[in-house]
């Protein structure tokens, strides 16, 4: 019944004919989804242990440069943990180990000699909760800039202003650069962490549900923003709501229990899945 | 984007040369921290060789009897630790007698009972009498409770519970003022804004929920601290008296002004004694030869003993008490 | 037994309930005495102290030196002898207890070093003050061969450094791990994790803990009786003797004479309200939260 609706909305979108093997019912992987696109980060064959514990096992997808790619899936089936592989935020703990390879552009990050903090301001993370720094609102920005880079007061207000616009949060702000991040709205202090995230130009962002702890009006304000970081950032986001994965992403990975089920466009996930477990996640029977 | 490619690929020389930077930066942090921590471990080590050291000629001399004697004779050179660790001991139990109950009943009163508007300020009063120093209490003690001690108290317990067959021995001589139990209740007063202030905190830790739950099924006051919050903290209120009774095993100012510093174990807590913290105090800088001081260092290395000993049990509680409360 | 709910809430007075009220006054009637009891003797010795303190405070109190037995004088070289070895013991045992603190949250999470170390700190934390006086003692005054201000000044530090390690552990504790994460995810190195954010964000707590220590050693006697010894006279020399309040006090108030007990009352005035004012300094940080800058 379930799948008779799916085909109607699919045909109502007027998309790509059915892969005759998957008419046929078999298991067969479709063609890669999105060939051609030039992939930003390449994942194969990664596992991923907890003191011990499989937490992810044998993933492996490409994440396209300029595209977003959305993480679904039910509580605890490895999502964000495998978003925290990509800038290895995991190494901050110990018992935590990665086998398998993750490229960005070409380099294997997992590798010992794969300095972090370097990586780390290339691949950008915005987390489920705000986390504004105890410092202005400047500060929480420059932060990050003055890292790695000297700028002089212009260059460095300059690069504010623009990971503030950027960030659709300027407009707010601008007349208080110098308060305390922490009084914002919690709306305002995740695009505050966005714009931080931004500036300190990275070419990958993740974001870690964003918009679970925001209402609905700064959570639609978040969901345009990453529309608009779309043309210039490989956009990786973990989210728990499956219209907001819909709306925004161009690419959609199904995991479930440390695997990843399904990945593909958004669309032919959402409108034409090929595994059953992934139809019945998306259309509600669990999880 | 282009700009920002740009500046990515041109800062990548300079970016490289700061990361290894911050690596090593990164490796000095860390070890200082690390040398600092193990500067605390060298701290402590350092007390108890240095009492050890110090104590070894009066163990020398006297042995182990040294725990066990009584007699405290600077001419004679016989040196006892006995009185001072009675007199340790008893007035410690004192102050906790006298601390624990008003201390516990002072944070009850301030958590459940007293109105909103008194909450704040009666707490931040107490904290605040935390940190009155020890030696504030000590002339107290000498200029105001030791007199009032002697011709009221005094007298009083004498008359009532020193007619008592049984209690008489506890209750006996003449008043003097100072002593152990004036020693001992000073102490308890002492105490008093410490474990109030830590068992107040920890009485805050409940979580409003679980407290108006059981508000909510109709209990009492009484019956929400008791069967409630009681149980949610008894691990922090623990803490709160241990910390309390270290306090009061090893303070000397409040101690060694009203004590009386007679090295000698009365059956009558009204007497005066000594402790090893007051013996200390008022004999260190007087002592001549070896053996006499090296007899009050062995005092202090039995008082880091005791405290040592205390301390490690009320952790190894502590710890217990966590792992089931976790379970 | 059965019984209607509706009756038994409107007329409680059933057995059960009838002794649960009686339990809980009687019980809250003594909490309340035992907390008038406590409160009546802690604001009697501050009555006390403020009362004889008072008269006692005068000019001279802050110009002269102590007097020989009988003489006039005030507390002049006491209190610079206090300040002056508060001071060293601050700037020598802050830093070594926010390193051993910041070891203790940030890079020792879950070792066994860490536990040792911690239990060390807590032993030392609520170690009474007069080992202290006795280590350092035998650690520098036997071998330097006289007492000194410096002997003073680090047995005061040694008891700054348990407070600050455990405020500061506890204070990086409360920093969220989000924000070190999101720290790091700047690419920020861990000591820059730690000093600018971790720090920042933990920066009034440990503030806080720092006036506490100091609160603590301005009043603490034990420790200096056989370091910094007393020192009648003037003397900036860190390498003697030198006067300072606990002592002093200590040896007036025990002394036959009413001039120098007058002193003494003085000076414990003096010291309380220094640590009552730290102490309310502390608060007021603590309290002024993070809404500034």
């Amino acid at each position: 019944m379930t799948m008779t609706h799916m085909d109607a909305n699919s045909h109502a979108h007027g998309s790509h004919p059915m892969p005759p093997d998957m008419l046929a019912g078999t298991v067969a992987e479709r063609p890669i989804a999105g060939a051609g696109l030039p992939e930003k980060i390449t994942v194969r064959n990664l596992d991923f242990f907890y003191d011990g514990y499989r937490a992810l096992k044998s993933i492996s997808l490409p994440l396209y440069d300029r595209q977003v790619t959305a993480f679904i899936g039910p509580s605890g089936c490895g999502k964000s943990t495998l978003l925290r592989i990509l800038n290895r935020m995991y190494d901050l703990y110990p018992k935590q180990v990665a086998t398998g390879e993750v490229l960005l552009d070409g380099n294997n990050i997992l590798s010992p000699k794969q300095d972090l903090n370097l990586l780390r301001a290339r691949v950008g993370m915005v987390f489920q909760k705000p986390t504004p720094f105890p410092m202005s609102i400047y500060d929480n920005i420059a932060f990050g800039v003055k890292l790695y880079e000297k700028l002089s007061r212009a260059d460095m207000d300059e690069r504010v202003e623009f990971s503030l616009r950027r960030a659709a949060l300027w407009d707010e702000v601008k007349d208080k650069l110098r308060q305390n991040g922490m009084s914002l709205s919690g709306g305002q202090q995740q695009r505050l962490c966005i714009a931080r995230a931004i500036a300190v130009k990275p070419s990958v962002l993740l974001l870690d549900e964003p918009t679970s702890a925001l209402d609905p009006i700064s959570t639609a304000k978040c969901e345009e923003l990453v529309d608009e970081l779309r043309s210039d950032y490989c956009i990786a986001i973990v989210t728990h709501n499956m219209q907001q994965a819909a709306r925004i992403s161009n690419f959609t990975a199904f995991m479930y229990l440390g695997e990843l089920i399904e990945f593909g466009n958004t669309e032919e996930i959402f409108t034409n899945p090929t595994k059953e477990k992934t139809s019945e996640y998306i259309t509600g029977r669990f999880g | 984007m282009t700009e920002i490619a740009l500046t990515l690929t041109d800062a990548h020389a300079s970016t490289a040369r700061r990361a290894r930077r911050q690596r090593l930066q990164d490796a000095a942090f860390r070890n200082a921290t690390l040398a600092f921590a193990l500067l605390v471990l060298l701290i402590l080590g350092g007390v108890m060789v240095s009492l050890i050291d110090g104590a070894l000629p009066a163990l020398r001399t006297f042995g182990l009897g040294f725990v066990g004697t009584e007699v405290w004779n600077p001419v004679s050179e016989q040196f006892g630790a006995l009185a001072p660790i009675y007199g340790t001991l008893v007035t410690s139990v004192i102050a906790m007698a006298v601390g624990i109950p008003v201390s516990f009943g002072i944070a009850l009163f301030i958590t459940e009972m007293c109105p909103a508007w008194l909450k704040r300020p009666l707490g931040v009063a107490i904290e605040l009498l935390a940190g009155i120093p020890s030696i504030i209490y000590g002339i107290w003690g000498l200029f105001v409770f030791a007199p009032f001690m002697q011709s009221t108290v005094q007298p009083f317990l004498i008359a009532t519970l020193g007619q008592i067959p049984g209690l008489d021995n506890l209750f006996m001589g003449p008043p003097y003022g100072i002593g152990i139990l004036t020693a001992g209740l000073i102490l308890g007063i002492m105490v008093l804004p410490f474990i109030t202030s830590i068992t107040r905190d920890v009485f805050e830790t409940v979580p409003p929920m679980v407290r108006e739950s059981a508000y909510g099924l109709g209990a009492t006051t009484w019956e929400v601290v008791w069967n409630v919050v009681l149980p949610y903290t008894r691990t922090g209120v623990v803490g709160g008296v241990m910390l309390g009774l270290g306090r009061a095993l090893g303070e000397t100012m409040a101690v060694t002004f009203v004590i009386g510093n007679a090295h000698r174990i009365s059956s009558s807590i009204l007497a005066p004694g000594t402790t090893i913290s007051a013996s200390i105090a008022n004999e260190f800088t007087e002592a001549v030869g070896d053996v006499y001081t090296s007899s009050l260092v062995a005092l202090g290395l039995i008082l880091f003993m005791i405290t040592f000993t205390v301390l490690s049990i009320a952790k190894l509680m502590l710890l217990r008490l966590q792992r089931k409360a976790g379970v | 037994m059965t019984m209607s709910n509706s009756a038994t809430l409107a007329t409680p007075i059933g057995g059960l309930y009838h002794r649960r009220r009686i339990a809980n006054k009687v019980a809250l009637s003594l909490a309340l005495g035992a907390a008038g009891f406590g409160l009546f003797w802690l604001v009697a010795i501050l009555w006390t102290l403020l009362y004889n303190g008072l008269s006692a405070i005068n000019l001279s109190l802050f110009t002269e030196n102590t007097p020989p037995p009988g003489g006039e004088g005030g507390l002049l070289n006491a209190i610079f002898g206090s300040l002056i070895m508060t001071a060293v013991a601050t700037f020598v045992g802050t830093p070594i207890g926010v390193m051993a603190g910041t070891y203790l949250a940030e890079f020792g999470r879950g070792t066994k070093l860490a536990e040792v170390v911690r239990f060390i700190n807590d032993v030392l934390l609520s170690a009474p003050s007069i080992m202290v006086g006795l280590f350092v003692y035998e650690v520098m005054v036997v071998r330097m061969g006289h007492f000194s201000a410096w002997a003073g000044a680090m047995a005061l530090a040694v008891l700054v450094i348990p407070v600050v390690v455990r405020t500061t552990e506890d204070m990086l504790k409360l920093v969220p791990n989000s924000l070190r994460e999101a720290a790091a995810a700047l690419g920020a190195p861990q000591w820059k994790v730690i000093t600018m954010v971790a720090y920042r964000a933990a920066r009034n707590g440990m503030i806080t803990g720092v006036l506490l220590a100091i609160a603590r050693i301005s009043g603490e006697t034990a420790p200096l009786l056989f370091t910094a010894l007393n020192n009648q006279f003037w003397s900036a020399d860190m390498n003697a003797p030198m006067a300072n309040l606990p002592v002093v006090i200590f040896q007036y108030a025990m002394s036959p004479y009413e001039d120098w007990r007058q002193l003494a009352w003085g000076g414990a005035l003096l010291i309380t309200v220094a640590i009552l004012l730290l102490n309310i300094g502390a608060r007021l940080l603590a309290g002024l939260g993070t809404t500034r800058k």
